[in-house]
């Protein structure tokens, strides 16, 4: 059966997902057939895009239990985080100026932040427990009087853990505070409705979903209003909050994405839990010393980020180059810097350097799961093998005991 | 990252990959690097009575260059005297396998280790005379 595997084994859905063909073919005719400015008012090139750009709006909101009215299309996540972000804070910043977000957001989120904090406001970085959720006593006892905005994403890209989003919206309606989240590796894999969970502002990406990269949405509430100073000036498109020309064939493709998304997220969340189970058990019955980071129970069925002790990570990642994952710590980069979200679970740095992140979504096969966890275990083993810790550890040696020279 | 075919191929076929009897007092064990860093080697060294190295074996833990070093040392120390052996240079190690920029330390580790275990050995013997590790 592996030998028709196409290799290396793609297995880091959450970087970016291969565009669904069906998306493609959406998109295809508005590169050339019918291609006008959305916003050209005088002839039928225009009325069309603009008719096929309200469509994927719909098809956006209706993912999410918005309104059309309530979609702004954007590049991105990482702008619909920005704009979301300093849109609010600008817009509100003479009379509030305080932020609450969490440590384990993406680094477009804390950037965001740490950019607003040099301007004067003032940033609350929620700690995480060990399981990657926050406490909500914490954000309860955070929010004061000139909070302006909590930003919490709806689902961790390095460990998958869902955050207890209506709980927070609800705190956040309570005490009058807008309530954005990233929902770039939420939306599409998890029912998300906006009202239910009382979310004011929501970040969508494309590509995370089988989507076009190179597109985004923000969702930004109208009752209540939620207003915000626009990031990109100019001809006033988007309601005035991001001016550009919309690019049609990406915005249909969004749009047809979040269609087939919402069509069948039951079902593939099923398959993939079921693929992730495998993948996990597999793992776990041939390993010892292996940890999962982030909790099994909230999360989505796609991602696992496992630590195999006493095994260096770029190591193991040069071993298991027929796999397409991602290592949790950034050695390749010289940095040498384990992940900041690990490091934030309070799981140990040895641990964090020999973590990968397993993503697994709509094309994985079962096939693909059953070798990618049979390199990992020769792999792991043959490592451990040679792993000077390894031996250390089976002579029960405890290795916070020595004396190490840090270097 | 691409590595080179020598990192490659000892990677993948490590020499001397195991552990000597470290009570064993012919035998002289250098433990370097530390685990939170991302690299730990132990390089273990049997000498003859002669002064001669007449077996080498590792362990490491760390990247395709730090096993590579280390696999590589564990060839170029057998059949040295320990005068010999604590000439070897990092520099040599990193030339030898290509190491980029980034991967220098995984030499500087090795040749550490080599140092390492002939100080254990001399330790333990008492011996003098070499002028070894420094």
């Amino acid at each position: 059966m592996t030998e028709t595997l196409k290799l290396p084994i793609y297995l880091d859905y959450q970087a970016t997902t291969p565009t669904d063909p069906r998306v493609v073919e959406a998109m295809l005719p508005w590169f050339h057939d019918s291609f006008g400015n959305p916003h050209s008012r005088n002839h039928v090139y225009g009325w069309r895009a603009e008719a096929a750009v309200d469509a994927a709006r719909k098809r956006i909101a209706d993912l999410i239990g918005a309104d059309p009215r309530e979609i702004l299309f954007t590049s991105g996540a990482t702008e619909a985080n920005n704009t979301a972000i300093k849109g609010v804070a600008h817009f509100y910043r003479e009379k509030k100026r305080h932020i609450v977000t969490a440590v384990t957001e993406h680094k477009c989120v804390l950037d965001t932040c740490r950019h607003l904090e040099q301007e004067g406001f003032e940033v609350t970085y929620l700690p995480v427990r060990p399981n990657g959720l926050i406490d909500l006593d914490d954000l309860a006892a955070a929010i004061r009087d000139d909070t302006v905005l909590v930003s919490v994403m709806g689902v961790n890209n390095e460990i998958g853990v869902i955050q207890p989003l209506a709980e927070i919206g609800a705190l956040c309606r309570s005490r009058k505070v807008f309530f954005h989240t990233d929902g770039a590796q939420a939306v599409g894999k998890i029912p998300l409705d906006v009202n239910a969970m009382n979310i004011d502002l929501m970040s969508v990406s494309g590509h995370k979903i089988y989507g076009p990269m190179g597109i985004g949405a923000l969702f930004v509430r109208r009752r209540p209003r939620v207003r915000l100073e626009a990031l990109i000036n100019g001809g006033g498109q988007e309601r005035g909050m991001r001016s550009g020309t919309l690019p049609t064939p990406l915005c249909v493709g969004l749009g047809k994405a979040c269609e087939i998304a919402g069509r069948e997220m039951a079902a593939e969340a099923e398959r993939l839990k079921m693929l992730r189970d495998r993948f996990y058990a597999r793992i776990m019955d041939s390993c010892p010393e292996v940890y999962l980071n982030g909790d099994l129970q909230r999360r989505i069925p796609g991602n696992l980020n496992l630590s195999f002790a006493y095994v260096e990570g770029e190591g193991l990642m040069m071993g298991i180059k027929d796999l397409a994952v991602s290592s949790g710590s950034a050695c390749t980069s010289a940095s040498l810097e384990p992940s900041y979200v690990l490091r934030a679970l309070g799981v140990d740095e040895e641990l964090a350097h020999t973590s990968l992140r397993i993503g697994i979504g709509r094309f994985t096969t079962e096939d693909e799961v059953d070798h990618a966890t049979e390199v990992i275990v020769r792999e792991v083993t043959r490592l451990r093998e040679m792993s000077p810790l390894w031996e250390m550890a089976q002579e029960g040696v405890d290795l916070k005991s020595i004396q190490w020279a840090e270097h | 990252m691409a590595y080179s075919d020598k990192v490659i191929d000892h990677y993948e076929n490590p020499r001397n990959v195991g552990a000597l009897d470290k009570d064993d007092g012919a035998v002289g064990t250098g433990l370097v690097g530390a685990p939170a860093c991302g690299d730990v080697m132990k390089l273990q060294i049997k000498v003859s009575p002669e002064g001669v190295i007449e077996d080498a074996k590792f362990k490491t833990f760390g990247c395709g260059s730090a096993i590579a070093s280390s696999s590589l040392v564990t060839e170029w120390v057998k059949g040295k005297t320990l005068a010999e052996a604590s000439e070897i240079k990092n520099t040599a190690i990193a030339e030898e396998l290509a190491l980029p920029p980034v991967k220098i330390h995984c030499s500087v580790l090795a040749e550490d280790a080599i140092k390492a275990a002939i100080s254990d050995y001399q330790s333990k013997t008492g011996a003098t005379g070499t002028k070894a590790a420094e």
